[in-house]
């Protein structure tokens, strides 16, 4: 316990450590998306020109899967603990407080399934020459899943089966970076430009960061008046 | 830096149902209102419009320092404080890590309070295991570790012995006396001289 610290700092290391958890929110998300790998060759039979040819793309719709799962509680938490109002107290403004959440939500859940990616399309019969592109394209889609999911975390605040309304209302937001990083990594596979999607993915995170923060704001607002 | 606070035939609405209407209170600095009133009154919604998180139907909620009328969202996020039922405190975390987080986001240095509030035996246990009383004294160790000079309290009494009751009592003693206010919802009178206001009725 030391003096006065920088209160963005303090919340950026709670966020990390309650988005990481004890016993480990992220692990459950790999260990899901570990999971639902594991059941596509169990499906579809394990031929290796069938499988390597949507590794890449099942790859990223399992990861698209993983992200949604601990974003329920990530506005939901300090919702019902009371912690929500004191934060929209602090002389913070709350679209940084929001922010904040989704970056530390980034590092610790998806920056670990980012890294499982490559493992898992490799593991499916993708061609380890695509490991460092599948790996930026995760980290990146990872950071617009994040930011994206943290608006449909925000208007779910106080609502029953919040996490199933939360997929509902995301999961068609994320079809944009599983388009443009499956496609990128798909386009390298078959040796045309893949730099075109890659732009398009980075494109979707930046203005998911930018804008994703308003929107986070103005729901947490209504959830706590 | 707050040194009254003024409410203005305030009406407060809670899911279709007027509160209260036509409520005036001020408060100033070394001064401590009780407020009182039914369950369901509006005590606790008073607070929340006080500090901001609810937006009153009709009527102000005007801040004033030295030099006249304050800003309003810069008055809330540094010169009060808010506790109250719900205390943002997380059950898997310790309590010296909660306190630690919740005095630096009001910009304050957990040390203070931890004396003043009998913290230390508690530091090293999760949130989950302390009981009420030992919640509401980290809850209220903020107040101390940064200090403020609008404190909202609800109930800020109900879960404490009759030993910290005293000490909350001297607390609240010596924040008024160095010129600070204390708008507190409470069934059982406050520890200190303090004027008493009705709301609804």
């Amino acid at each position: 316990m030391s003096a006065r610290k920088n209160p963005l700092a303090a919340l950026f290391k709670r966020e990390l450590a309650l988005a990481w958890g004890k016993g480990g929110g992220a692990l459950y998300a790999c260990a899901f998306y570990a999971g639902v790998a594991t059941l596509l060759p169990l499906a579809s039979g394990p031929a290796p020109e069938k499988l390597g040819a949507v590794a890449p793309g099942a790859a990223f719709v399992a990861l698209a899967l993983s992200s949604l799962l601990s974003l329920e509680r990530l506005f939901e938490r300090d919702f019902e603990d009371g912690g929500l109002d004191l934060l929209a107290l602090g002389s913070a403004p709350l679209e940084l407080v929001a922010a904040i959440k989704c970056l530390a939500q980034w590092l610790a859940a998806g920056a670990p399934l980012a890294l499982l990616s490559p493992v898992i399309a490799v593991a499916l019969g993708a061609s380890p020459a695509l490991i460092p592109l599948i790996l930026v394209t995760s980290l990146a889609a990872g950071l617009g899943f994040a930011f994206v999911g943290g608006v449909g975390a925000a208007l779910a605040i106080g609502a029953r089966r919040g996490g199933v309304l939360v997929a509902v209302i995301v999961l068609p937001l994320f079809t944009p970076p599983v388009i443009f990083g499956a496609g990128a990594v798909d386009a390298l596979n078959s040796g045309l430009d893949w730099t075109g999607g890659l732009m398009l993915l980075l494109a979707y995170c930046l203005c998911a960061v930018a804008l994703a923060p308003f929107a986070m704001a103005a729901g947490v607002r209504n959830a706590i008046s | 830096m707050i040194s009254r606070l003024e409410i203005e035939n305030l009406a407060l609405d809670r899911g279709g149902r007027r509160l209260f209407e036509g409520l005036s209170l001020q408060v100033s600095a070394g001064e401590a209102v009780a407020l009182t009133g039914d369950n369901g009154a509006g005590k606790t919604s008073l607070l929340r419009a006080v500090a901001g998180l609810l937006r009153p139907s009709a009527g102000l909620i005007d801040f004033f320092g030295a030099s006249g009328v304050l800003d309003p969202e810069e008055a809330r996020s540094e010169g009060l404080h808010l506790v109250g039922h719900y205390d943002g405190l997380k059950g898997g975390r310790t309590a010296g890590e909660e306190l630690s987080f919740w005095s630096a986001w009001t910009g304050g240095a957990p040390e203070a309070a931890l004396e003043a509030l009998d913290l230390i035996p508690l530091l090293g246990l999760e949130v989950r295991k302390l009981s009420a009383g030992q919640r509401r004294r980290l809850a209220l160790a903020r107040l101390v570790a940064s200090p403020r000079a609008l404190w909202l309290l609800d109930e800020p009494l109900a879960p404490l012995d009759a030993r910290m009751r005293t000490r909350l009592g001297e607390l609240m003693t010596a924040h008024v006396k160095g010129g600070g206010m204390i708008l507190a919802a409470v069934h059982d009178p406050l520890p200190i001289p303090a004027r008493e206001a009705r709301v609804g009725a």
